[in-house]
């Protein structure tokens, strides 16, 4: 049979309207935090930084920044999308509605990516008034940019502790996956540590397409973060396909 | 014709052990009001919940309109409208955005008109703009009552429909829902109300404890409803009915002393006048007579409350 579009639209507009209306915290307290970083790390610190494979550290890690951001907006807002009807009990009519799991995660997950994408760009244009920066490929930059918001935006649909993932998982994945700094500056056995973390190949693969510098080769950033991609949807396909968690 | 909803030995059993659902059978028929009536926790609601799939099923199948629950969810779904027993709303969105939102999940492309006609059927038109979390109570109910018409339903569920609701607000309640059955539409609501059955139902089942125990034409058990009987306690003991009395529908006890009068309240002459001057003329003498009527929630109350006098209970 085919897809019940109008549902996965109805979902991707209701979402996104949930973003309109809360507009404050959906947008402006990231970008705000975001220039708060910039203002400690670039500016403040970064002074007295050298120069990280030739680049000037206030540049070096807006990247880094723009991706803790995308990691934790994308994981909050899916999953605050799908739980929140859970904790009111709106998601009986989810549930009862002639959709498949795939339509459900599609505009769910693309109202999250979508918002998060917003955000990643507005947070470039803020660095813009800090720092010269060069994209020296766009094209891929927002390849990175796209592939991880939908990555992290499914990641969020499998849990339900809406504080505790971002806070518990993904700060300290982003802060040790080389955001604010260089894998390369790690003791090896370090470095090897590093590489099981999933956000470095995502920030690596980012920073290369602004300023061709990485921590590890972009074609392995690319592929791993489509296979977090796929292993993700697997995972919130089978959640919803075996109703874990949100049917009895 | 084929039924709309074929339910065969259904059972469900939840994670914590607890039989909500213990093998039901049941046809709906294409267009009638079904009343579903049962006490708290019989499993009315996992029954609805099954049908429309908010709850996966133990046992058994399910079909609407030919559509199997589970392998042809898309097609079952799609005819379904379900009003939630619980009041489960948005907040922040407004009456017409939540509207329309359900008319896109269930598959819909956009058709304001509909949406005005449903609101101002459901007298919400004026609120069309305000903010659910701004509604009252009997509101709320009408704005699920068109979320769940939004998408044109063959099939409404009423899970509890004018549970806390006033009245006034029943009855015009009730009104909606007759003129959705004059337009085709078929209903089924759940309802610890008997006059709302009463008031309402072509046909009413009784579910308790997982079972259905009674599924009856709404008519034929206002018949019985309708049935009054005379118990007249006889001075003598009578051998048999004397054959001067034999036009009238009585019966003898066992040990002769009580003597019942079925008659219908519903009729001009119930007979009764009759019945004394001709027992008067028999010698026939009593000392006391009292009247029974088996009314609607008798039956109810019979079914569903026969085992609850259990010796435990009775013991001190």
């Amino acid at each position: 049979m085919t897809m019940n579009f109008y549902a996965v639209r109805a979902i991707y507009v209701f979402e996104m309207a949930r973003t309109g209306r809360t507009l404050w915290q959906s947008i402006v307290s990231p970008v705000i935090s975001t220039s708060l970083y910039f203002v400690v790390f670039g500016a403040a610190m970064g002074a007295n930084i050298t120069e990280i494979g030739g680049i000037a550290y206030g540049a070096f890690i807006v990247p880094g920044l723009i991706m803790l951001m995308l990691l934790t907006q994308s994981t909050a807002n899916a999953s605050f999308g799908i739980y929140f009807p859970k904790f009111t009990g709106t998601i009986y009519e989810l549930l009862s509605a002639p959709v498949s799991a795939l339509e459900i995660a599609l505009g769910y997950v693309g109202a999250a990516a979508t918002k998060s994408i917003i955000l990643g760009l507005i947070i470039l244009a803020t660095s813009w008034l800090f720092v010269p920066l060069k994209i020296a490929h766009p094209f891929w930059m927002l390849a990175f940019l796209v592939l991880t918001a939908f990555t992290f935006s499914i990641w969020a649909d499998g849990f339900e502790k809406l504080q505790f993932i971002p806070m518990l998982i993904i700060t300290p994945l982003t802060f040790l996956g080389g955001s604010f700094y260089s894998i390369n500056v790690l003791p090896p056995f370090w470095q090897t540590v590093s590489l099981f973390n999933p956000v470095v190949y995502l920030v690596s693969g980012f920073r290369w397409s602004f300023y061709e510098v990485a921590d590890v080769h972009v074609g392995v950033s690319l592929a791993v973060t489509a296979l977090f991609l796929v292993a993700c949807l697997a995972a919130v396909w089978w959640i919803f396909r075996t109703g874990y968690r949100l049917k009895s | 014709m084929q039924p709309i909803i074929s339910i065969n030995g259904l059972s469900k059993t939840y994670a914590t052990g607890f039989h909500a659902l213990k093998g039901i059978d049941l046809e709906i028929r294409r267009g009638e009001i079904f009343a579903l009536l049962g006490p708290n926790g019989a499993g009315k609601t996992t029954l609805i919940n099954i049908i429309c799939g908010i709850v996966n099923l133990t046992a058994g199948s399910v079909t609407v309109d030919g559509h199997d629950i589970i392998t042809d969810y898309r097609g079952a779904r799609s005819i379904i409208g379900l009003v939630p027993q619980e009041l489960h709303t948005d907040a922040f969105e407004s009456v017409w955005a939540t509207v329309n939102f359900s008319r896109g999940l269930f598959g819909k492309p956009k058709n304001p008109a509909h949406i005005e006609k449903v609101l101002r059927d459901l007298s919400l038109w004026d609120k069309k703009d305000s903010k659910i979390i701004t509604l009252s109570g009997g509101m709320k109910r009408r704005v699920l009552i068109a979320k769940a018409l939004s998408h044109e339903p063959d099939v409404l569920f009423l899970d509890e429909p004018t549970a806390g609701v006033d009245v006034v607000l029943r009855k015009g309640m009730w009104q909606v829902v007759r003129e959705l059955r004059a337009s085709g539409v078929t209903v089924i609501l759940t309802t610890h109300y008997l006059e709302e059955a009463e008031e309402m139902a072509d046909r009413v089942g009784v579910i308790d404890k997982g079972e259905l125990v009674l599924v009856e034409d709404k008519a034929a058990l206002m018949r019985k409803l309708g049935k009054k009987q005379l118990v007249l306690h006889l001075q003598d003991k009578l051998e048999a009915i004397p054959p001067a009395l034999s036009n009238y529908r009585l019966s003898l006890s066992e040990d002769g002393r009580e003597l019942t009068y079925s008659y219908d309240t519903q009729s001009e002459r119930t007979g009764i006048t009759d019945l004394l001057a001709d027992l008067s003329r028999g010698g026939i003498r009593f000392n006391d007579l009292h009247t029974i009527q088996s009314s609607l929630e008798d039956i109810f109350v019979d079914l569903v409350k026969s085992d609850l006098v259990t010796p435990d209970l009775v013991t001190p």
